[in-house]
């Protein structure tokens, strides 16, 4: 990347094709310049997010995950987002208990006309995350184990 | 089993070149506690038919073949192993490589080798903070802080002993493996049927279903065999078995009872929900399912009775152990695999 | 990847909108090199254009292509244009996936190398997603001409008679006991100031005498089930306790009845109606109704005055609600507004001081049939006032109660002021932020307004209060406000106040919303398909809303949105079936468990448990398609077409640039 040898995180994004993605949509429409690392998925809806989506998106390389859908109350499908809510807490959960920072995956509501908040959350999480480094979860994973037989490591 | 039964076996499984022209088994314990090799020889005089057809070549906790004998043999000589047990250090990551060379049929027999198992929640954990728990407790006597070392120099020479591994893995994460026996242990019934199909395939009445598929299962999941009551789920609270007593008739979910009967394969036949206790998922996950953890947390969270992140958390707070509770036998099978600990890092 | 799966990749330049910033032949180059399955990647100025189309179509044909990635603008844009193009191909449009790197890369990204790189990484996932898409067909159903109107306001009216007009059956629904809404209850309308009932009780009674409307007014929704074509929908037809078969609607009974109410609905508590009534004299249908709570027959068992007196016996103390149930293909919303509460605001006075009126008590009082005869007078219905302060935006353009303008307030203080003046030549004060008058003829009216003496003072009023501290302010009401334009506070003694108070969603709108499966926004109002272009429908198919329930609105806009909906479902009826969209979820029974987590999760009951199978079911015509059954599912026995989790997770994968053919470039 031109003029920047600094860590750029890639952040996979979770958005519903009602509010979220048409978000995105506006951002766009309005010219506004946000972080290009967040890489974006449309679903109808956010309560189509599957936990394993999350682990799967951490697991195989991002550094981050962004959920978002419409607001409380403003769910196309009438009341799905809650149940977003709900998983994600769930999943928050287990993943502190693994080991990920709790800035890494964000949940963000943005109705179809809020594009410029979508973008400044956008470019607040890429902040944080960049200030956390990469989550390289694949190599810690998955690390070769350290054969150590004659003669090496004596330090357990 | 007698100690006679026993004679019998060693007897038969000390390996003759003139071979008795019946094909071989082996069963190997990796990392494991030794129930899957009870739970098969749990099919009680189902083993003699194992007798009657195979020889068994190699079984450690139940003769005395060496590590040498089985290098000795034909590159897949044997036409059925059971392998039982996660991969956790230097030996087994041997023996799994050794017993797929040696057998046309590598079964991965119970959690362990099939998705971690107890095992597998070590990879929570670092392998510093493994030691330290096992090596330097209060009960320990150890003020030397003595540490096992991979390679140890006496008088004698160098003494080597398996490296411990930071991360436990599973069977097919280490080598291709044929088939799938899920349990903690696998059901002894279930374990009789596979037998029997396997006799039946050897002898061209019957044929194995396509490699890569979970043997001894049903098609869903434990809710399928349980008998308890059930209705749309709403979970305002989480109770834990500690504390509260449930009945035995409505669904323990629905009683706040963590059960992961919802998440796990059918086969066990709903024994634990049957004896009032919740399923803890031994069976690995439903079909076609990759992690099962997700699919317990998912399903729970849905129906959690709550809207505002602070009441939800409320309730979360009833679930102490997430990790373990959703990932106690699939941690080493799931997505993320392990936990991130300091010491993996760069 | 087998064999089967051949794709082809297409990026658009969208003339420099996205080849200025993203290398686009790189990433067409890129695409066919290095993603698996890709057999053709091109880039053209145009994907949208014709020409552009028969490039997919030529390819299609040629190269036998099996999938198709446009990476091009918002799939909101083109996504069905391509699909189409598909079509024509003779691919099925499901086997489409679109990338957007205009809206999501080349409009939001300066640095070139960047925006290219990222659009390389969406192609990348389009491309791994496309592979695991399945065919899908539409699915086709039948409509049902009769239609459903919820709510006899002017709006309601309007849509029941074009749709009666137009040939098909209108089922009218209105839980007062009379239709006409709250237009009934004004005095004039603005601008034209013509008479309201004078204008609305003909369109009431043509609704009303209609052969193609069923009129079920005091009568309620309880309960609609089914999907677009097909909904069954029951109603409570509550009892009048009087035979409409028999009723003349003479009114003796009215006559008779000796038991006098406060009328707090039809005439804003400033007057009375008996426990036996019609709310106005025009009401249709003219059926009087017995107020239970209230008649001294069924409180204490004595009096039947009504039931003596009645000519041709119609009185049954006897009648019990009936429950009925209707067919209909389509419904129409148009359930209005509530007042704000001004009570709400304490610094205003309502409800404390007596000269304090709300915008509708003040109708009733001008109103040449409400309680006073028209006449403008003071609460104790003698005195005329001489001054008036007329106060805009109560509970409206406010951070504290509604943040938005309800549109017709400040035309209605307008009139108000005229209604003042006329009536009693009393000095009138308007208290405005704004003056919108944005309509036809309406700043024509402002203008005349002003012209008539009207004194405007641009403030937000802080206080009304009566606790006088300066000559000439014993025994007024005293309005404090700051003047805006002068830089002043003032204190501004009048006899009488009128607030204009902002319109509200009705109390039970989330509860209706509810009942007939469409959502609310924030501030309560039902929520339309698209707020520019598509106004009258909503995101559940085959109901519709029009009028002040989906947001403030005068009464052009009501009848023009009641009109609309009506055309709307004409054209529904007119064309006998409607394809609904594939994309929804199934259950595969065998694996199936019967575990019942899924049942709860539908909002709109597609879920089903059948208990002889012990299995869950999804009736494919009422899922929506959202797929949180899909996500919450423990066996992974629902499956979500067209968001599978095969698609989902290789397009995860294709946006981390794993398994590519070459090595992702690294970024210079």
């Amino acid at each position: 990347m031109a003029g920047n040898n600094g860590f750029e995180p890639v952040i996979i994004g979770f958005t519903c094709n009602w509010c979220s993605y048409r978000a995105a949509d506006m951002a766009g429409m309005a010219r506004v310049k946000y972080a290009p690392n967040v890489r974006l998925i449309r679903m109808m809806c956010s309560g189509r997010l599957d936990p394993q989506f999350v682990l799967k998106a951490l697991a195989e390389g991002a550094d981050g995950v962004l959920v978002s859908g419409c607001h409380p109350g403003d769910c196309h499908y009438l009341e799905q987002n809650y149940k977003t809510i709900r998983r994600f807490e769930m999943l928050k959960k287990t993943l502190a208990a693994m080991g990920v920072e709790d800035a890494r995956v964000k949940l963000v509501w943005a109705s179809a006309a809020e594009g410029m908040i979508l973008a400044e959350e956008i470019d607040k999480l890429v902040a944080e995350i960049k200030a956390l480094g990469p989550l390289g979860w694949k190599r810690m994973a998955w690390a070769p184990e350290a054969l150590a037989i004659a003669g090496g490591d004596h330090d357990n | 089993m007698t100690t006679r039964r026993k004679e019998n076996l060693a007897a038969d499984a000390a390996p003759s070149p003139a071979a008795t022209g019946k094909p071989k088994f082996a069963m190997y314990w990796a990392a494991s506690c030794g129930g899957c090799d009870i739970a098969v020889l749990n099919i009680h005089e189902g083993i003699l038919d194992v007798d009657a057809n195979f020889d068994v070549v190699f079984w450690p906790v139940a003769m005395d073949a060496k590590y040498k004998d089985v290098e000795a043999m034909d590159d897949g000589a044997i036409t059925l192993c059971l392998f039982n047990g996660a991969i956790r250090n230097s030996e087994g990551e041997e023996m799994a490589h050794l017993m797929r060379r040696k057998s046309q049929v590598l079964v991965a027999f119970g959690s362990c080798a099939c998705e971690g198992c107890i095992p597998g929640l070590a990879n929570l954990y670092s392998r510093q903070a493994l030691l330290e728990t096992a090596f330097s407790t209060l009960t320990t006597d150890n003020l030397r802080a003595i540490r096992p070392q991979p390679s140890f120099a006496v008088p004698e020479g160098e003494l080597h002993i398996p490296y411990l591994y930071e991360t436990v893995k599973t069977l097919d994460q280490v080598v291709p493996v044929d088939y799938y026996m899920p349990g903690c242990p696998p059901e002894s019934k279930q374990i009789a049927a596979v037998v029997g199909l396997v006799i039946q395939a050897l002898k061209g009445e019957a044929q194995l279903p396509p490699p890569g598929s979970v043997l001894g299962v049903g098609d869903s999941t434990v809710c399928d065999e349980c008998a308890r009551k059930r209705s749309e789920k709403v979970i305002q609270q989480f109770r834990r078995m500690a504390t509260y007593q449930p009945n035995q008739e409505e669904c323990l979910l629905e009683q706040g009872i963590l059960c992961s009967g919802l998440a796990t394969r059918s086969g066990c036949g709903a024994l634990c929900p049957a004896a009032n206790m919740p399923c803890i998922g031994c069976y690995g996950p439903a079909p076609g399912v990759i992690d099962q953890g997700a699919r317990m947390m998912s399903a729970i969270s849905s129906v959690i009775d709550a809207k505002t992140p602070g009441e939800i958390r409320q309730i979360l707070d009833g679930i102490v152990d997430p990790a373990g509770t959703f990932y106690r036998f699939s941690l080493a099978h799931s997505l993320l695999h392990r936990a991130r600990v300091a010491s993996r890092e760069g | 990847m087998n064999d089967d799966v051949r794709i082809g990749v297409y990026v658009c330049h969208c003339g420099s909108n996205i080849a200025g910033t993203v290398d686009v032949e790189s990433v067409a180059r890129w695409a066919q090199d290095s993603l698996p399955g890709v057999v053709v990647g091109r880039d053209y100025k145009f994907m949208c254009s014709s020409l552009g189309q028969e490039l997919i179509e030529k390819d299609v044909k040629e190269l036998g292509l099996t999938r198709v990635v446009v990476a091009a603008c918002s799939p909101h844009l083109h996504e069905a244009t391509f699909r189409d193009a598909c079509r024509r191909a003779g691919l099925n449009p499901f086997l489409f996936e679109m990338a957007s790197i205009r809206e999501q890369v080349s409009w939001v990204t300066s640095d070139k190398s960047i925006a290219t790189e990222k659009a390389k990484a969406l192609v990348s996932g389009a491309v791994r997603r496309s592979a695991h898409l399945e065919p899908l067909e539409p699915f086709v159903v039948d409509i049902n001409p009769n239609v459903l109107v919820v709510g006899g306001g002017i709006a309601g009216i309007q849509a029941t008679l074009e749709i009666a007009d137009g040939g098909s059956h209108v089922y009218l629904v209105e839980r007062e006991p009379s239709i006409g809404g709250h237009m009934a209850q004004l005095d004039k309308t603005f601008p034209t100031l013509d008479c309201s009932a004078c204008i609305l009780t003909p369109k009431m009674f043509t609704a009303g005498q209609h052969r193609n409307v069923t009129l079920l007014a005091w009568s309620e929704v309880e309960k609609v089930e089914g999907f677009i074509g097909n909904f069954t929908v029951t109603i409570r037809k509550r009892a009048r306790k009087v035979q409409t078969d028999i009723c003349t609607g003479c009114g003796v009974c009215e006559e008779k009845c000796p038991k006098k109410v406060i009328d707090d609905v039809f005439e804003a508590g400033l007057g009375y109606r008996k426990a036996i009534y019609r709310p106005f004299p025009q009401a249709v249908p003219k059926y009087p109704v017995i107020d239970v709570e209230n008649c001294t027959y069924f409180q204490r068992g004595t009096c039947k005055a009504c039931e003596k007196f009645c000519p041709t016996g119609a009185i049954d103390f006897k009648q019990e609600d009936e429950i009925i149930k209707v067919e209909v293909g389509n419904i129409i919303l148009a359930t209005g507004y509530d007042l704000f509460d001004c009570g709400r605001i304490p610094q205003y006075g309502y409800g404390r001081l007596a000269n304090v009126f709300t915008s509708m008590e003040f109708e009733r009082l001008a109103n040449a049939a409400g309680p006073t005869g028209g006449k403008v007078v003071l609460r104790d219905g003698i005195t005329t006032p001489q001054s008036v302060g007329i106060v805009h935006c109560v509970g409206s353009r406010d951070r504290n109660y509604n943040k938005y303008c309800s549109s017709i307030c400040c035309m209605q203080s307008l009139k108000f002021a005229h209604i003042v003046k006329e009536r009693t030549g009393a000095r009138v004060y308007n208290f405005y932020i704004d003056i919108r008058t944005p309509a036809k003829a309406y700043d024509e009216f402002y203008q005349h307004v002003v012209e008539e003496g009207i004194i405007f003072v641009r403030g937000k009023v802080a206080e009304v209060t009566d606790a006088a501290r300066m000559t000439g302010e014993d025994g007024k009401l005293i309005i404090q406000v700051e003047d805006t334009l002068v830089g002043k506070q003032r204190r501004i003694p009048v006899d009488m106040v009128v607030l204009s108070a902002g319109l509200e969603p009705r109390g039970d709108a989330k509860e209706t919303a509810k009942t007939f499966g469409i959502s609310c926004s924030m501030d309560g109002w039902f929520i339309e398909r698209h707020p520019k272009l598509d106004p009258v429908a909503t995101m559940t198919d085959g109901i519709f809303i029009a009028g002040a329930c989906q947001g403030p609105k005068d009464i052009p806009a009501a009848v023009s949105q009641g009109a609309a909906a009506g055309a709307r479902v004409m054209g529904l009826i007119n064309q006998q079936h409607v394809s609904l969209e594939p994309v929804r979820a199934s259950v595969n029974a065998d694996q199936c468990s019967g575990c019942r987590i899924c049942n709860n999760l539908c909002p709109f009951n597609a879920i089903a448990f059948l208990e002889d199978r012990a299995v869950s079911e999804i009736n494919p015509a009422l899922c929506q398609g959202c797929g949180t059954c899909v996500a919450a599912c423990p066996a992974g026995a629902i499956a979500g077409a067209h968001y599978s989790n095969d698609q989902i997770m290789s397009q995860i994968e294709g946006l981390l640039m794993l398994d590519l053919k070459q090595p992702a470039p690294v970024p210079a």
